[in-house]
């Protein structure tokens, strides 16, 4: 199930969508071997000020999201990460700057059409009780149907390979409530995944899920990011982000204090300054991603 | 028990291809298509019923016929002039109420949040007693029934709208909306209260009569403003519905799957709220046929979320069922309100007490 691409996924497709994902992954493919930094950002904030009934979170940010890595957002907590990441998605509109999106800016592109480019993943979404895993993946199609045309063959397609590319296929008749938490959010991913598009935005996905089911969850975002997706996340762990991250934004009170590969990024005195964190950055035995190893008070 | 958990094991990946027409493709769901299909039938049948029962009885087969055009003179007068109008009432206020009560249900996601918790009813009854009380015997012409309906249409409205913008914070929360509804019902409760209190004890007992709501003596034109504003507003209804279907899924994911949430909620909400005063115009507040319309739709249908038009059939269902039972089937005449609460309550309790015990059978 690893390696199925996204770009499969869509060749079941006949209409507009095909064409649609594949001028935007057409920017992705060359940077998917190398190193990631060299292709244009496909998402990118230029000076954006965010904030909530007069209270500025973010003030004039620049940030950009390269190609075919898993980029994750890390920060204390009201930093603005979630923020940051509503704003990507036009979620939030900013006071000031703009947002662009594969070159265009997103606050003039109709919500369709950037539901079509960029899928994302709210933190801790609830479906309605009694809503069967398969009905909820299927609501990923929204975006490619329209009121006359509201369910095809190819939406079936695309859904089915959703389902099984997450690994939710056996379930597909189950109601979404009655699922483990791990499970419900591969189900989620799932839907997002059938949105057909190559550029996932996921705000916590592994929020309330204990360490296995979030190493599944990250494996499958892994698998993702195998078959071509760019993928922009929130995480709360800071050894997981750095396991599982090409790329890191660490940001404090609305700022991007570093971004760039865990290794060189991840330094004590950066948690210090981020977090106010005391720990040690030790080499991991396996990978070349680093370990943080919380002191806290007295555990020296 | 252990063999149906046997037997659900089937084959992987099972996605409905779905049915194609033309251009037109949609979902196939075989159980939902017959329990709406049955539900229509069960819904005319009903309304011939209620034609047919009166102090001139008049059998199924003639009313149908007559229905169509085909009758005698003596059941067309009948039918056409006195009963049809009052039928076509319960049709079009039960209809309202029940998609009214889907639509808000959904936008809120919680199942308390029907028009009447939402304050629309109370709001309406409020306005329509202030014009029956303050303008007393003087202006008695005007006010009758076009004039008390538009008062309560406008009432319904405006108080709609009033708890909507109370509820605003940066979007709508089901709770906050059902905690602002329940006040602002509850000061148009007061303000109803104290109107007859002051009121001269005449124009109480013409308020009262509307107050507990009732298809008495409903002429055609009561009811054809009515049928032709819930048409125009189901058309929109419908329209707007299929860009609804993600927000059941909460307003940030339907966001990302391409929905402008807050305009689509908007529309579907003003619709919402004057369906609700359209029907409260016509019969009055006519209590609880929007909480349960939906919920009973539901569980027949098994959908997850409020079906739209199921909901609006059970609604009619509910409420021409329940004029037939207040008319003809008990010793004393009681307002329909009356009758569609018990059995409407009822009804709905013993759907979630089996559900409970299936669930706890498994």
């Amino acid at each position: 199930m690893a390696a199925q691409s996204i770009t499969e996924i869509e060749s079941g497709t006949d209409d507009d969508t095909v064409s649609d994902i594949a001028s935007t992954s057409g920017s992705t493919a060359g940077s998917l071997t190398g190193s990631g930094d060299r292709g244009a950002a496909r998402l990118a904030a230029r000076g954006v000020t965010v904030g909530y009934a007069g209270r500025t979170v973010i003030d004039g940010l620049d940030v950009s999201i390269p190609p075919g890595v898993i980029t994750t957002i890390i920060g204390p907590n009201g930093c603005g990460k979630s923020t940051l990441l509503r704003t990507l998605t036009r979620l939030l509109k900013p006071a000031k700057g703009t947002v662009v999106l594969d070159g265009e800016d997103i606050a003039r592109l109709r919500t369709r059409d950037v539901a079509k480019k960029l899928g994302l993943l709210p933190q801790a979404p609830v479906a309605p009780e009694g809503l069967t895993v398969a009905d909820l993946v299927a609501r990923g199609r929204h975006p490619h149907q329209s009121w006359l045309r509201q369910w095809s063959s190819d939406d079936a397609d695309v859904v089915a390979r959703a389902l099984a590319m997450t690994g939710v296929a056996d379930l597909a008749e189950r109601p979404v409530d009655s699922l483990s938490g791990g499970q419900r959010q591969r189900v989620w991913i799932s839907m997002t995944l059938a949105q057909g598009t190559d550029l996932l935005l996921l705000d916590e996905p592994t929020t309330y899920l204990d360490l296995a089911h979030a190493i599944d969850v990250l494996d499958l975002v892994d698998d993702l990011h195998e078959s071509g997706c760019t993928v922009v996340m929130v995480l709360h762990d800071l050894n997981l982000a750095t396991r599982y991250s090409d790329n890191l934004i660490v940001m404090r009170e609305g700022s991007i204090l570093a971004q760039g590969h865990p290794r060189d990024v991840i330094t004590a005195e950066l948690l210090h300054e981020a977090f106010g964190l005391r720990a040690q950055v030790i080499d991991a035995p396996v990978g070349d991603s680093p370990i943080i190893v919380p002191l806290g008070r007295t555990h020296v | 028990m252990n063999e149906t958990d046997v037997k659900r094991d089937k084959p992987p990946v099972t996605v409905s291809p779905g049915v194609r027409l033309g251009r037109v493709s949609f979902v196939w769901r075989p159980w939902l298509v017959l329990v709406t299909v049955l539900l229509t039938a069960a819904t005319f049948l009903v309304f011939c019923v209620s034609i047919g029962v009166g102090d001139f009885p008049i059998g199924l087969p003639q009313v149908v016929t007559t229905l169509l055009g085909q009758g005698e003179q003596v059941d067309e007068f009948v039918i056409m002039d006195l009963r049809l109008p009052r039928a076509l009432a319960g049709l079009v206020v039960g209809i309202a109420l029940g998609v009214s009560g889907a639509i808000t249900q959904s936008v809120a996601r919680n199942p308390l949040a029907s028009p009447e918790i939402l304050g629309i009813t109370w709001g309406a009854g409020a306005v329509a007693v202030f014009l029956v009380t303050v303008s007393g015997g003087t202006t008695t012409a005007v006010v009758n029934s076009v004039g008390l309906s538009a008062a309560a249409l406008a009432g319904g409205l405006l108080t709609g709208l009033l708890v909507y913008f109370l509820a605003w914070r940066r979007g709508i929360d089901g709770m906050r909306l059902i905690l602002i509804g329940i006040s602002v019902s509850a000061v148009m409760q007061a303000i109803t209260t104290w109107l007859l209190v002051q009121a001269d004890i005449r124009d109480v007992a013409r308020a009262q009569v509307w107050l507990v709501g009732s298809l008495d003596n409903r002429s055609w034109d009561d009811v054809r403003v009515a049928l032709w504003c819930t048409l125009v507003l189901l058309v929109v209804v419908a329209g707007a519905a299929f860009q609804f279907k993600p927000m059941h899924l909460g307003d940030e994911v339907a966001a990302g799957l391409g929905v402008r949430y807050t305009v689509v909620r908007a529309v579907l909400l003003l619709c919402a709220v004057l369906l609700a005063a359209v029907a409260v115009s016509v019969a009055g507040p006519v209590a609880f046929v929007a909480l349960v319309a939906p919920q009973v739709a539901m569980r027949l249908t098994r959908c997850p979320t409020p079906p739209l038009l199921a909901s609006g059939l059970v609604g009619a269902l509910l409420l021409i069922g329940a004029d037939l039972v207040a008319r003809a089937g008990l010793p004393i005449t009681l307002p329909v309100g009356v009758v569609t609460a018990a059995i409407g309550g009822p009804f709905l309790v013993y759907l979630l007490v089996r559900g409970n015990l299936r669930q706890t059978d498994r």
